[in-house]
């Protein structure tokens, strides 16, 4: 059994024989990725489910009796936490990042295969363990996402015996996955790219994930540390952010630590997770438009330095996340100064988006419908967050649902609407089969209205005072009524969009085997996923030899070409003329 | 090419590049691999470290309260500890030297060596837990103390894991497998740790 394959040495190259061997104890980079993709997205859909309990509480309050204030945080937290490190770091990098590089970069597999097997089952173990947090004595944590201690220990908050540390536990398998993961993206794309592919040929779905992935393995590396010191806060009674606390009279034994501490270890992991997830949804939109505007990318050498320049950036601006938190004021001038500097970068890659759209031939298919409302969530949720990047407007928005709107269109709405998109756009690669359009199309609409319905009115919550995380307003002062029927209005465009994703999941399902077998190259594309010799590739991806790449991934109404599209491994002729961006 | 030229390629207007065979000039991907991961590594023991200094109390940080940090004391053994570390890296990089002059004789011998002194270093850290529990200082008992616990038990479970490819360096060995690169890989990451333990114990003894 070889563990390293790369170029066109396949003589070592290892074929299960069995079916377990092939489906579930597999290191094939493709079924790994959709391992990875399901688990993602079941645990995704408990997510989902919570958020529509969540909904339900905020809309009608004193109507569901079995959501209690404890249900609530509980919601509030494993909603946030599966979505952010569970569903979209595990879908985007562990199922993407895994179908993609190999195929696009013309590889057969990654470059450790066995150790990409082992990393897909730590993280079903991670998944596996916080599932687990749901059914112990006292139920999952009820800290919020962020797990600030000392509350999230002290007695009071939900789950502070056991799910704290199963959520803790889990955290920690998760970055042990995800770091063997990582480390087999980012060397698979140094070094298992096929001849001709040089760096700047590379789609920029490509370059999306390389980036997040050394990302994340820098920035994982803080949670880690995080969740090992509270762990050890927890149980071994040490002080590492855990100050002195007299609780009912009695001196929990704690001295001197510092919660601080945590905020800054835990948000130098988390504005990273911000770009870690939406890096790659950055670089496949940029392909899905570059594909059905059947024209090249504008500015691909910008792009690609606007993702690493985005990338180096965020991890300098971890403290806006804590302007209210007390610490240093003049923290607060440099980091909002860093804030603003990253929306240049952000910038220029959302012009460039709308130069490629300009005057291209643009198919609006479902793909390409995700694609441009992306660019609307994207921009929206852009703009709200240069409000929050200011500490004196950050100061009264915090901790309101303003800041939820903000980061659900941002980090929420725009990656998943990207992940719809591109799940459409890769769905014949994938399942040699196609999706119904007309349902993919009544999906779409549903759900970008729909958002739109949810998060937009929150924006203005926000400006009231509205607080997040609260169980029940109650009869406030400074709420009015107009707050309580926006709060219901967005509980039915939840539902609405909630039940609307069953179309999806339908339309998918049916399509896997009912749908029309796929041509290979449906959308005509490109880049080298659609060039394999079988739909879906089967394991070794390339058949006997290596695809040979020519040209960058973006050759589209090349003038004088026989087709609207010249594929990466086609090589130079004189019929087609170079152009240039 | 230099890195510069690469990212400024004008990929849409340069044929060529695909007659090069990739294999001539990249260097092995577990290399890679390894140098990623001493990233990893860096970031890692980087965080621990920052997070020590500011929760002994960094001056104008605001974090922790003054005064609880008690620095531990530092026995004999922790010399000697680190004395056999880098033994263990001295004859990893006899290994090395051993597997690249094809010197079959050296290399097993200075492989074993390692791989033994490595152990030790782990048993001789195990050793230094028990003598310090045994004289009170528990992890619960000071923050120090918890740092001390915490950075030798990341840094224990690191060499645990290069002890693992240790242990598949022999059995290649044995089953007359090329294990020249896998020599200078585990050769590289025992080097690694030894200077990342030299820079924690310069932290915990400047504290």
């Amino acid at each position: 059994m070889a563990t390293v394959t790369i170029a066109d040495d396949h003589t070592h190259f290892y074929h299960p024989k069995t079916w377990i061997g092939k489906y579930v104890w597999s290191q094939d980079h493709k079924v790994i990725a959709i391992q990875y993709s399901l688990t993602a997205i079941a645990i995704g859909l408990v997510a989902l489910v919570l958020s529509v309990l969540m909904r339900l509480q905020l809309g009608f309050p004193d109507t569901f009796h079995f959501i209690q204030p404890e249900n609530y945080l509980q919601y509030v937290t494993m909603h946030g936490m599966i979505m952010v490190v569970y569903l979209l770091t595990a879908l985007l990098l562990g199922g993407f990042g895994n179908y993609l590089i190999p195929l696009m970069v013309g590889a057969r597999d990654m470059v450790f295969p066995y150790v990409n097997m082992l990393s897909y089952w730590v993280y079903l173990l991670a998944v596996l363990v916080l599932v687990a947090s749901f059914f112990v004595p006292g139920g999952p944590t009820g800290a919020g996402w962020t797990l600030y201690p000392p509350q999230t220990v002290l007695e009071g908050t939900p789950g502070h015996e056991y799910g704290i540390i199963l959520m803790l536990v889990s955290l920690a398998l998760f970055i042990v996955g995800f770091t063997m993961g990582g480390l087999n993206y980012v060397v698979t794309v140094l070094q298992a790219r096929t001849k001709g592919m040089t760096l700047m040929r590379m789609p920029c779905s490509v370059w999306g994930i390389f980036v997040a992935a050394i990302m994340a393995l820098l920035a994982f590396p803080a949670l880690f540390v995080a969740c090992i010191m509270m762990l050890l806060d927890r149980i071994a009674g040490t002080s590492f952010f855990m100050p002195m606390i007299m609780s009912m009279g009695k001196d929990l034994g704690y001295e001197g630590g510092s919660p601080i501490l945590f905020q800054h270890l835990f948000w130098f992991f988390g504005h990273p997770e911000v770009y870690i997830v939406a890096l790659p949804a950055f670089g496949i939109v940029s392909d899905l438009i570059s594909v059905h505007a059947r024209k090249n990318i504008f500015g691909y050498r910008m792009m690609v330095w606007a993702i690493v320049v985005i990338g180096a950036l965020s991890f300098f601006v971890w403290a806006h996340h804590m302007y209210v938190s007390g610490m240093n004021p003049y923290f607060g001038f440099f980091f909002a100064t860093s804030t603003l500097i990253i929306a240049i970068p952000t910038a220029i890659k959302v012009y460039n988006w709308l130069l490629t759209l300009w005057r291209g031939n643009i198919h609006l298919r479902v793909p390409m419908l995700f694609a441009i409302a992306f660019l609307f969530t994207f921009i929206h949720g852009g703009l709200t967050g240069l409000f929050l990047g200011n500490v004196s407007v950050d100061v009264p928005l915090s901790d309101t649902f303003f800041v939820v709107g903000h980061f659900h269109m941002v980090m929420g709405v725009s990656p998943i609407i990207v992940i719809f998109g591109a799940i459409y756009h890769w769905y014949p690669k994938i399942t040699g089969r196609m999706y119904n359009e007309a349902l993919g199309q009544l999906h779409f609409w549903i759900t970008f209205i729909g958002v739109y319905a949810i998060y937009l009115p929150m924006h203005y919550l926000g400006f009231l005072g509205v607080p997040r995380r609260y169980y029940a307003l109650g009869e406030t002062a400074f709420i009015p009524e107009s707050a309580h029927l926006a709060n219901q209005a967005i509980t039915i465009a939840a539902l609405i969009v909630f039940a609307a994703q069953a179309i999806f999941f339908y339309n998918m399902f049916w399509s896997l085997f009912r749908g029309p077998k796929a041509d290979p190259n449906p959308w005509g594309a490109a880049s080298l996923e659609w060039q394999t010799p079988d739909t879906p590739p089967k394991h070794g991806n390339w058949g006997d030899e290596l695809p040979r790449v020519y040209r960058w991934a973006y050759d589209y109404s090349v003038p004088g070409a026989a087709r609207d599209f010249i594929p990466q491994n086609e090589p130079h002729d004189e019929s087609a003329r170079y152009h240039r961006t | 090419m230099s890195l510069f030229s690469r990212l400024t390629e004008k990929s849409w207007e340069t044929p060529g590049g695909e007659h090069v065979d990739p294999a001539m000039y990249r260097p092995p991907a577990a290399r890679v691999g390894v140098i990623v991961y001493f990233g990893v590594i860096t970031v890692l023991f980087g965080l621990v470290s920052s997070a020590y200094v500011m929760r002994m109390g960094m001056p104008g940080m605001g974090h922790g309260a003054m005064g609880d940090w008690r620095p531990m004391p530092e026995p004999p053994l922790m010399w000697i500890n680190s004395f056999v570390l880098l033994l263990s890296s001295a004859a990893w990089e006899a290994a090395r030297i051993g597997a690249r002059q094809g010197r079959a004789d050296l290399m097993r011998r200075a492989l074993f060596g390692a791989g033994a002194l490595g152990i030790l270093f782990l048993a001789g850290q195990l050793m230094l837990w028990r003598e310090f529990s045994a004289a009170g200082y528990y992890a619960s008992a000071n923050p120090a103390n918890a740092f001390f616990y915490l950075i030798t038990a990341l840094h224990g479970l690191h060499l645990a894991g290069g002890l693992f490819f240790w242990v598949r360096a022999v059995m290649g060995l044995r089953a007359g497998a090329d294990v020249r690169l896998p020599i200078e890989l585990c050769a590289v990451y025992w080097h690694f740790l030894l200077l990342v333990w030299a820079l924690m114990l310069a932290l915990l003894m400047s504290t």
